[in-house]
């Protein structure tokens, strides 16, 4: 738009000092904007959950007066759905780090025949259809007694992490030089300890990163959990709220409470992790 | 394992052979790289059998899931016999199926350009620099990592004919009376315009990363020599993102063709059917009609959609790397 002008302007001594604090100002403005624009529908859900008994009615812009009982009827009877899609989600996390951290480790640093075919397979399995998974799942889980346990939902979870992690340690960890590893192994360390002692440690943020991203993919699953659970035992939040909607039309106030609830761990990692979450983002798909 | 690094002999003499320090003494060359080997596929061999189960053997299975016949008994007797293309043919021939398909087509390619124009506008928007940048990037994100099905859940209320908040806001306008979600002419579009809501953080993201990627001095000499902002664009961004471009395609795409979490939180695929994609297809088939056999022919067609971008997606992946 502007960009030709001040290109040119800026050649000038003085005026740069006047004019650019102000027309940076004005495209934080802007940015503002958009982000009350993109952000809306969450605000609405907060703003929803604090009003009283709003199924029938309009919802004002803003809460005239604060009312919690939303949040405690949901407390009630989604809390417990809470600590299941938290204990599942953290159960997901760990299997996942400790399949795909000891693989992209191998994966990066041995040369081994098929370790390209595993790469290949690690980005097609990106790709498969989670319903299509939950398909066939379901049945093999009927076989084995997984439908309706916490281990089965778990597994299943971690499935949507392990690719992603790998991948993503693996671009991190090629970049560890040979040298520390041979030197750790010259020292007389095994395999397994240099791993655990010098290439874990080293690979940290990544670490942190895979298992931020495989904690929100379980957080936020929601076919495993409709597919693979047939009666009430192991049911997350996300399903809570689901079948939520169906029994509890009129009462919005509880369901987004509920809504509210189940968004609060994406907000707080957001908020204590921007870094690792954009680099996961970037790091997951591009490289 | 924790006592051979203490003494010092052993650590000598596993200089070279780390893995196996009491076999070190009289090794046959070929026995050792064989152990070695595979103590290194101990490091990998765990994931690519989670892999294998996970996603292999549902892959196969459903394949033979689609020329079974199963009925809600079969998890209880256990038995699927074999019926041939049956399963194949009751799909085709039923105008659900199309209709499906059509429905997918028209979903894909709505939210790709929505989530992509969208996405792409605000990477290049938060490509310059000014105060609170990083801030307001990182919480445009948001929408992006809240679960699906509450976003749907939440745009379900939003657009609620009556009492929903678009439509108070329209009102103003004297334009206020929108089924959104409760038409059939209306229900797709409006499952679109929440699924470009939701993808636009996930494109900005990454195109903005192949903006930093662009050398600032390309804009600053095609500026000295007059191009406009538009001509910068054309002539410098687009040409030089494309890898970027191509990737958040095929992502978008991959994400997009299987949606499920969304359209049942919003609409349930309906009414009438107005918003059934082939993911939804594949589950009211499977898990609400519990005709397995037909859920796999539904879930093998989208495997195969999904395949022919694979290809896509990893010639990209590719050209990426070198």
């Amino acid at each position: 738009m502007a960009t030709t002008t001040p290109a040119v302007s800026a050649r000038t001594p003085g005026s740069p000092a006047e004019n650019r604090p102000k027309r940076r100002w004005g495209a934080t403005i802007i940015g503002i904007v958009i982000l009350c624009v993109m952000l809306f529908p969450l605000y609405w859900m907060v703003n929803t959950a604090l009003q009283p008994e709003s199924g029938l009615l309009e919802v004002s812009p803003v809460p005239h007066s604060l009312d919690f009982s939303g949040f405690s009827s949901a407390f009630k009877e989604q809390g417990s759905h809470l600590l299941t899609s938290l204990g599942v989600a953290l159960g997901a996390v760990v299997i996942c780090l400790a399949f795909s951290a000891p693989a992209a480790y191998g994966l990066a640093q041995f040369k081994l025949r098929g370790t390209k075919t595993v790469v290949f397979g690690t980005l097609i399995t990106q790709m498969v259809p989670g319903i299509v998974i939950a398909n066939a799942l379901y049945s093999a889980y009927v076989d084995l007694g997984l439908v309706n346990s916490y281990a089965g939902l778990m597994l299943a979870d971690a499935s949507l992490g392990i690719p992603f992690a790998i991948v993503l340690m693996r671009s991190f960890m090629v970049a560890i030089p040979r040298e520390v590893i041979e030197a750790a192994e010259v020292d007389g360390a095994g395999k397994f300890r240099t791993f655990v002692q010098v290439v874990l440690p080293m690979s940290r943020n990544s670490l942190i990163t895979a298992g931020l991203f495989s904690f929100l993919y379980a957080w936020s699953d929601f076919m495993f959990a409709l597919t693979l659970n047939t009666t009430d035992d192991v049911k997350p939040i996300t399903l809570g709220i689901y079948q939520y909607i169906g029994a509890h039309v009129g009462d919005w106030g509880s369901v987004m409470s509920a809504a509210v609830l189940s968004a609060i761990p994406a907000a707080v990692l957001l908020v204590l992790s921007q870094k690792y979450i954009a680099a996961g983002i970037t790091g997951g798909s591009v490289k | 394992m924790s006592s051979t690094a203490a003494s010092a002999p052993a650590a000598a003499s596993g200089a070279s052979a780390p893995v196996a320090v009491p076999a070190a003494k009289s090794p046959k060359p070929g026995s050792l790289k064989r152990r070695r080997t595979l103590a290194q596929w101990g490091f990998i061999a765990p994931a690519v059998i989670f892999m294998l189960l996970f996603f292999g053997y549902p892959l196969v299975r459903n394949v033979v899931m689609s020329f079974q016949h199963y009925t809600p008994s079969t998890f209880f007797t256990g038995e699927a016999p074999f019926n041939g293309l049956d399963n194949w043919k009751n799909v085709f021939q039923d105008d659900l199926f199309g209709k499906a398909l059509w429905q997918t087509i028209l979903f894909t390619i709505g939210s790709l350009i929505g989530q992509f124009c969208i996405g792409l506008a605000l990477a290049v928007f938060f490509n310059r620099r000014f105060p609170l940048n990083g801030v307001l990037r990182s919480l445009i994100l948001l929408p992006w990592l809240v679960p699906m099905v509450v976003s749907g859940v939440v745009w379900r209320r939003i657009l609620d004919q009556d009492t929903g908040v678009l439509n108070s806001f329209l009102g103003l306008f004297g334009a206020g009376d929108t089924p959104w979600l409760s038409s059939t002419g209306m229900a797709l579009i409006s499952v679109i315009m929440v699924n470009i809501w939701i993808g636009i953080p996930f494109n900005m993201v990454i195109l903005y990363g192949g903006l930093q990627e662009v050398p600032k001095e390309m804009y600053e000499a095609a500026s000295l020599d007059g191009a406009s902002a538009w001509r910068q664009f054309r002539s410098i961004t687009l040409p030089l993102l494309k890898p970027v471009i191509t990737v958040v395609l095929v992502l978008g795409f991959m994400s997009t063709v299987k949606i499920l979490d969304l359209v049942l939180a919003l609409t349930d695929g309906g009414p009438a059917d107005s918003t059934q994609t082939l993911g939804t297809l594949t589950y009211q088939n499977s898990f609400a009609q519990l005709d397995f056999g037909a859920g796999a022919v539904v879930g093998n067609i989208l495997i195969l959609i999904s395949a022919v971008f694979a290809v896509f997606y990893l010639r990209a992946n590719r050209n990426e790397g070198k």
